[in-house]
């Protein structure tokens, strides 16, 4: 019953990522470009949690956390950017 | 069994928040509304799944609670990540007149001489 | 009191560091506390000569149970933001500013504001003003603007101008 949940889980996560993948392409506005990376990032979390968790190993957290800390400072880094034109004052 | 299908539940509804914040970011109209769906909706999912994660691998008698700190980190930065894009938002809106002027002051920060 | 805030300059940091290192290893034992511990002192230390003004410490009871009002908060609004995002027609929605005028003065309490305001769904923080004394925030779905702008105002500030100043 669990290993249903997880494998429905992943393909509803997966569809996500995928919305969110059109976000990226159709834009329109800078805003919604990194706003669609982010959530992307967000999506590809969870589906690491769900793939650590149906192969039962614990070694996906650690790249989970990775992903979680990386995309945050791409994000502010990519916003930064946009705002100032420069990422390090 | 009662845990089993409490676990399943969980981790369904982490799903189910996880795409509906997708499909609002697909379905509204307007960046800030956009703003809106993905970064609370994927939070609570994220977090969701999460939380799915430590009940399964203390169901499987392998206690671990590392989840935890990923949960931690995306509560604090999802709102600075948001902020950032509202200002990025905002940054492009310069110039159109609807937002609202902030009381007793010259300007939003965004628009302020640097 | 004087040495003691020499070896503890920020016993909060250092509780917090050596959760985070027993979380990180995911595995209790006496090795794992003690390196921990041996972390969060040190850490403090080293850094301490970089928080030159250090903020008073909110009171503890009041910050747990600010934090059980959010997380409850961000949970039944979740369910209504989900609701209007699967439900409702583009068209009939009313996305809106508010101006939050703030009675907040210290940084963190304000910080601590727009996250909440940002993670409790339906509004989202945009900017601060430049004097720092009111705050822009965008409703999703929001006919009336005064009344989120009293609800932050009663809900959340009120809590956390008793924890913090």
């Amino acid at each position: 019953m669990i290993d249903l949940s997880l494998y429905v889980a992943l393909g509803m996560v997966g569809l996500a990522q995928l919305m969110a993948m059109v976000r990226l392409v159709i834009g329109p506005d800078t805003g919604d470009r990194i706003l669609a990376l982010d959530t992307m990032v967000i999506n590809a979390i969870g589906l690491i949690i769900l793939g650590g968790a149906i192969w039962g190993t614990q070694i996906y957290f650690e790249s989970a956390m990775i992903f979680a800390m990386l995309g945050f400072v791409s994000t502010v880094a990519i916003a930064r950017f946009v705002l100032r034109g420069d990422i390090i004052e | 069994m009662l845990i089993e299908i409490l676990i399943a539940l969980v981790i369904l509804n982490g799903a189910v928040f996880t795409l509906v914040g997708s499909y609002g970011l697909l379905k509204l109209t307007g960046p800030m509304s956009r703003l809106h769906a993905p970064t609370k909706a994927s939070t609570l999912g994220v977090g969701s799944l999460l939380l799915g994660s430590i009940l399964h691998a203390f169901a499987s008698g392998e206690g671990s609670m590392h989840e935890v700190l990923v949960m931690a980190f995306l509560f604090v930065t999802a709102p600075i990540s948001a902020n950032f894009i509202a200002k990025v938002n905002l940054h492009r809106l310069r110039g159109r007149p609807e937002l609202p002027p902030p009381p007793e002051s010259r300007d939003w920060a965004t628009y302020a001489e640097k | 009191m004087g040495l003691t805030r020499k070896i503890f300059p920020h016993p909060t940091l250092s509780v917090l560091l050596l959760l985070v290192w027993v979380l990180l290893v995911n595995h209790l034992s006496l090795g794992t506390v003690v390196f921990g511990a041996i972390l969060g002192v040190l850490i403090p230390i080293l850094t301490a000569a970089y928080w030159p003004d250090r903020p008073r410490s909110p009171r503890p009871w009041l910050l747990l149970s600010y934090i059980g009002v959010v997380l409850w908060d961000i949970l039944v609004a979740n369910l209504q933001v989900a609701r209007i995002v699967l439900f409702k027609r583009n068209a009939d929605m009313a996305p809106n500013w508010v101006v939050v005028p703030l009675e907040l003065r210290t940084p963190e309490a304000i910080t601590m504001l727009a996250g909440t305001i940002t993670l409790t769904p339906g509004t989202v923080s945009a900017d601060l003003s430049c004097d720092g004394h009111a705050l822009l925030v965008h409703a999703l779905d929001a006919p009336d603007p005064d009344a989120v702008r009293d609800e932050i105002k009663n809900r959340y500030e009120r809590r956390l101008k008793e924890i913090f100043e």
